[in-house]
Formats: structure tokens, C-alpha cells, sequence
């Protein structure tokens, strides 16, 4: 603790920050393995990921295990599902995201604070304990095995969610720039389009990707509401097994390809959502 | 404690500083008031999308959840050759009888109380060590810790199970390497127990993240000069956390808790791709069991009977997170 006072004891000072460096890096280590330990046998041969000791460092470099895992299954057309249904679902709930939004953080009216609290409420719900009614409803509306339908139940966690964040972006634009334009003579809607929409446009760029993170990384609904056909990604990588069974190397691939994109997509926006998480707080 | 009061008062309105209209508090005071009558109309018009479609997908499933669990509902009703019959009470009279359901409920109940305080323990610490080390080993935590926050689930559940497999996993060699230890060979899932201990170790690793990146920005409002003048008065390192830190950062922890046990008692793809999409007995929790009841036993109506239960039971944790989020303001 001496490191807080660091103009009292300089040198024990200098000498528990070592201690302290060396407890950060065992941190590191720990919360790092398992991405390592993913790409280490991703990277090597299949026949040095079954080797009684384990090479953490690996010795030779190889593909092989990319190229087999691309082989399993119907790999490029869930991906194309999931990409559809992650893209069509952030822009509907952005557009009625964004509108929501909006009444919510500059409008004052009879109802707004229940209509807040709803839209809370609801996303606290676990998705499991949705999963029979929604299961139900789509068998119903026949939309059982459509993207269409992943895509409306994708709604039900990614439109409290983007209301709740761009609510929090909104809010942070002070009222009185947008006050300002329409003493210039523009319109409200001119001046939400000219003044505020620039400045939220980073915060939506945010909400969107994160939104398209949680669509993607969906498995449940995934895995109830589409046939073994029409599957998406994440039910693709938890199906994997090769025609000699489980084998991981190429699995570890698999989920490389899986996890890189959407960890450097989640490394972009991260700063700039985790603000807004602690607020609205919402994890795929 | 006076003196952390004080603060307690200081900090949220820091925060709220950036809110519209400070001064001037309710929002439409100003050039919309003489349009007032037809305004009222607007915010509605513009809700409108948003609560249709929220009625559609979440309002009607959540109203057919109740009503089904107060039906009989199997494979028959599914296929239209039957309709569904009123039986009042009798889903919860056998599910609450059944001794099953309360050996699921008190798993769950457990597993989600450890695996929470883990995670809240964990994450404080790691927060607080990252206070005391240098600028490039604090990067490094941060790199580790958004890449695992931002794992997909189902990617890391299959890196667990790899770490974890019987012959070849990394983990029984590495405790092999002990001395006096063979764990080569041991199967990690052949119990209840220590399945669970994984997956809640899996659980654990990818919450913490997120604590120690929100507890770390709280730990950062915390005055300097407050745990300076606490020092003085000559409280030790654990006084100060004690009665400086943890009272500023209470609503953050309330908050972070109570999201925390929410989400640790929905877990689902963990257990159920963990166990190759049929979780033994010994590994149910609430949420698969009731999986388990609609879609395998095909009972839809006693599995919405279990997952309303489960709701009801979060409602307390719910309700004491919608009230924290009103105190500090959220909800303004």
C-alpha cells in the first residue's frame, strides 16, 4: 500500500511496485491463457495438440487446421445467416432505437418515467425463461426456421438495449446547442439533424457494433428457432466435430476465425461503450 | 464516514453535470412551451416503433408465459390437434412438489451466489491492483481483459472445454507438473461438482472483466485528498478501503451485483454446449431444467411454469437494481 505515498518512502515505494508488477502480470497471464491457448493450437499441427506434453511454444506453423475447419459443416453460409441477422437487426433497432431515444431524454411528457422504467424492466428478464412463449409464437406466426423470425426475436434484446444506451449519448449532448440552432431560425427537427445528430453519430457507431457483437454472439434463439439447415454461426461452432470426432486443433481454428473478427470489433468501441454499460448495462 | 458522505453527495452530481438543462431542470421549458398542446403528442409518435415492437416480441411472449403455465400444453396443443386446457394451478403444484425442482433451485441459487461473489471479489482486487502498477502492466491486464470479455460465449466455452479435456487438456497436465500430483486421464465432468466448478470458473473469467473496467473508472472519482486525510488520521490501507473507497463506490457495486446475479442466474449456453447439448441430472440449473421440461420431456406448459418461477424469483434482485438506478438518478 506504501506505493500511494510515494513522496514518503521512495525507495520502499519503488520496491512494492515490483511486487505489485509481478501480482499484475500473473493477472495477466491468467485472464489471458485461454486466448492464447486458442490461437497456440489453432497455429500448430493437429498432432502436436494431442501430445502427452503440451508446447506452449509452438515449434512449427501451420494453416492446416484453417483449412479443415472450413471444410465442417455449411461454415460460409452460417456465417452469411449470422451476418445478415446481426446487420438487419442493428439497423432496425437503431432507427427505432434512435426515435425512442429521443422521446425519452428531450421530451417531457405524462408517462415517460413508467416508459423508462419499462424498457429496464424488461431487458433484466432472462432470454431462457423467454425462450418457450417466443418458440411458440413463431411457430404461430409460421416464421419458425426464417431469418425473419431470428431477426424479430433478436429484437427483444437488442432494442432495449439500443434505446437505453443512445438515450445515454443523447443526453450527453447539451441541450443547449440544439436550443441555440433554433434561435437561428432552424427547426426542430433541423436542428436535431444538423446539431446533435453529428455529435451522436460516434456514440452510434458504438451502439451499433456493440448491438452487432450481441446479435452475432447469440446462441439459444439461434439454436431453438432455426433447423440444423439454416443454422448461424455460434450453433455451427458448438456443433463441431470432424469425421474423427472431437478433434480441437481445427476446432480452435474454427473458433479463431469465430472470435478474432468480433474481439477486435469489441476492442474498437469498448472505451467508448464501457461508460454507457455501466449506465444502461447490458452483456450479450 | 462523515467525510466519505460528503462525497457520496459530491459525485453524482458530477456525473449528471453533462444532462441537458442543468439549471434549467424539466426539459420542454423553454421555445416548446407555446406548442404545448399538440407536443404531447410527439414523444408518443416517436415511442410508437419502439413499444409495438416491444409489445410484439417481449409484452405477448411474456403474457404467454403466464398463461401457459396455467395450462396443459404439449406435443398436441404444438400441433393444433388439441386445444390447450385451463388447469389452474396444477403445472405449480407438481413442480413445487417435485423434490427435483427445489435439489435444481438450491444448485442454482448456489452456483449463482458463488460464482457472483467470486467475480465481485475478484474484480475489486484486480481493480485495485491495477491502481498500483506501472503504466505498461496495467495495458497489458487491459488487453487481457477486453479480449476476454469480448470472447463469444460459445468460443469460450469450447477453449474451456479443450483446457479441460480428459486426455489432452492442458490443465491436467500443467497440475500433473506438481508434486504428487496425477492428474493425467482425469475427467473434470464425471462429477456434478467439479463440472460445475468449471463451468463456473468459465462463467467467472468472462464477468470479470466488466467489474474491473466499471469498479476501476469508480475507483478514479474517488478524491485523493479524502484517503489522503484518512490516512492521516491514521487508518491503514484496509480503514481506508473500508470507509473511503467502498461507501463512494457502493451504488456502482449495488449496481454491478445485482446485474451480476441476474446474469449468472440465466446461464444457459455454458452448461448446455458444455455438456454436449444434454446436461446430465447433477448439472441442471433453473434454466436448463425448464429447457429440459418443454423441449426434451415436451411439457411447454411445466417448463414455462419453471422459467416464470425463476423470474419470480429474480424480481427481488430486479427491484433492487430499478431502485438504485432511481436514486443516483439514472432515471431522470
Amino acid at each position: 500500500m506504501a506505493t500511494s505515498t510515494p513522496a514518503l518512502k521512495r525507495p520502499k515505494g519503488k520496491k512494492s511496485k515490483l511486487g505489485w508488477n509481478l501480482l499484475g502480470l500473473l493477472v495477466f497471464a491468467t485472464a489471458g491463457f485461454p486466448v492464447y491457448w486458442m490461437l497456440n493450437t489453432a497455429l500448430k499441427p493437429s498432432k502436436d495438440a494431442i501430445d502427452p506434453s503440451p508446447h506452449f511454444f509452438p515449434r512449427s506453423f501451420t494453416l492446416e487446421n484453417f483449412r479443415r475447419a472450413l471444410d465442417i459443416g455449411d461454415f460460409w453460409g452460417s456465417i452469411g445467416r449470422s451476418l445478415i441477422v446481426s446487420v438487419v437487426v442493428v439497423v432496425i433497432g437503431i432507427a427505432v432505437g434512435l426515435l425512442a431515444a429521443l422521446a425519452i431524454s428531450r421530451f417531457a411528457f405524462r408517462g415517460r418515467k413508467v416508459v423508462i422504467i419499462g424498457i429496464l424492466a424488461v431487458q433484466m428478464v432472462p432470454l431462457v425463461a423467454m425462450i418457450i412463449p417466443v418458440f411458440l409464437l413463431l411457430n404461430d406466426l409460421g416464421q419458425y426456421d426464417k431469418l425473419s423470425g431470428l431477426v424479430l426475436t433478436y429484437l427483444t434484446f437488442i432494442l432495449p438495449f439500443t434505446v437505453w444506451t443512445l438515450r445515454g449519448f443523447i443526453v450527453n449532448v447539451p441541450k443547449e446547442l440544439e436550443e441555440a440552432a433554433m434561435v437561428d431560425g432552424c427547426s426542430r427537427t433541423g436542428a436535431f439533424m444538423r446539431v446533435v445528430f453529428p455529435l451522436l453519430a460516434p456514440g452510434m457507431v458504438a451502439t451499433s457494433v456493440y448491438g452487432f457483437i450481441q446479435a452475432w454472439n447469440e446462441y439459444l434463439y439461434a439454436l431453438m428457432l432455426m433447423s440444423q439447415n439454416h443454422q448461424t454461426a455460434t450453433v455451427w461452432l458448438s456443433n463441431f466435430t470432424t469425421q474423427h470426432g472431437t478433434e480441437f486443433a481445427p476446432m480452435m481454428a474454427g473458433s479463431t476465425m469465430m472470435a478474432v473478427p468480433i474481439v477486435a470489433l469489441f476492442l474498437l468501441v469498448q472505451r467508448k461503450m464501457a461508460a454507457g454499460l455501466t449506465a444502461g448495462a447490458v452483456k450479450g | 464516514m462523515s467525510a466519505a458522505e460528503t462525497t457520496t453527495a459530491k459525485v453524482p452530481p458530477a456525473r449528471r453535470d453533462p444532462r441537458p438543462g442543468g439549471e434549467s431542470g424539466k426539459p420542454p421549458k423553454g421555445p416548446g412551451r407555446k406548442r404545448s398542446a399538440g407536443q404531447a403528442a410527439v414523444p408518443w409518435a416517436l415511442l410508437a416503433p419502439c413499444l409495438l415492437a416491444l409489445a410484439l416480441v417481449l409484452g405477448y411472449p411474456l403474457v404467454r408465459l403466464v398463461t401457459l403455465s396455467f395450462q396443459k400444453f404439449g406435443q398436441p396443443q404444438l400441433w393444433g390437434f388439441k386445444d390447450p386446457e385451463s388447469v389452474g394451478f396444477d403445472n405449480f403444484t407438481k413442480v413445487l412438489g417435485d423434490n427435483e425442482f427445489w435439489t435444481v433451485v438450491v444448485r442454482t441459487v448456489l452456483f449463482a451466489f458463488t460464482a457472483v461473489v467470486l467475480t465481485m471479489v475478484l474484480g475489486m482486487l484486480i481493480a485495485l491492483l491495477l491502481q498500483r502498477v506501472s503504466g505498461w502492466v496495467k495495458t497489458l491486464v487491459n488487453i487481457a481483459l477486453v479480449a476476454s470479455w469480448g470472447m463469444p460465449i460459445v468460443v469460450a466455452i469450447t477453449i474451456f472445454k479443450w483446457m479441460f479435456d480428459t486426455d489432452f487438456g492442458v490443465l491436467n497436465w500443467l497440475l500433473s507438473q506438481l508434486p504428487g500430483m496425477d492428474m493425467i486421464g482425469h475427467n473434470w465432468f464425471a462429477s456434478g461438482t467439479q463440472g460445475l466448478a468449471v463451468i463456473m470458473l468459465l462463467v467467472v473469467w468472462g464477468a470479470v472483466p466488466f467489474v474491473v473496467i466499471t469498479l476501476s473508472a469508480g475507483l478514479t472519482q474517488v478524491p485523493k485528498e479524502l484517503e489522503e486525510a484518512a490516512r492521516l488520521d491514521g487508518a491503514g490501507a484496509w480503514g481506508v478501503f473500508r470507509h473511503v473507497t467502498l461507501p463512494i463506490l457502493k451504488p456502482i457495486i449495488v449496481m454491478l451485483a445485482t446485474l451480476s446475479v441476474i446474469w449468472d442466474m440465466g446461464v444457459f449456453p455454458q452448461v448446455f454446449v458444455m455438456r454436449g447439448n444434454h446436461p446430465e441430472p447433477e448439472f441442471q440449473l433453473l434454466t436448463t431444467y425448464s429447457y429440459d421440461k418443454a423441449f426434451v420431456v415436451n411439457d411447454y406448459s411445466q417448463g414455462a411454469a419453471i422459467a416464470l418461477l425463476t423470474v419470480l424469483l429474480l424480481l427481488g434482485v430486479i427491484a433492487v437494481y430499478m431502485r438504485q438506478m432511481l436514486k443516483i438518478g439514472e432515471v431522470e
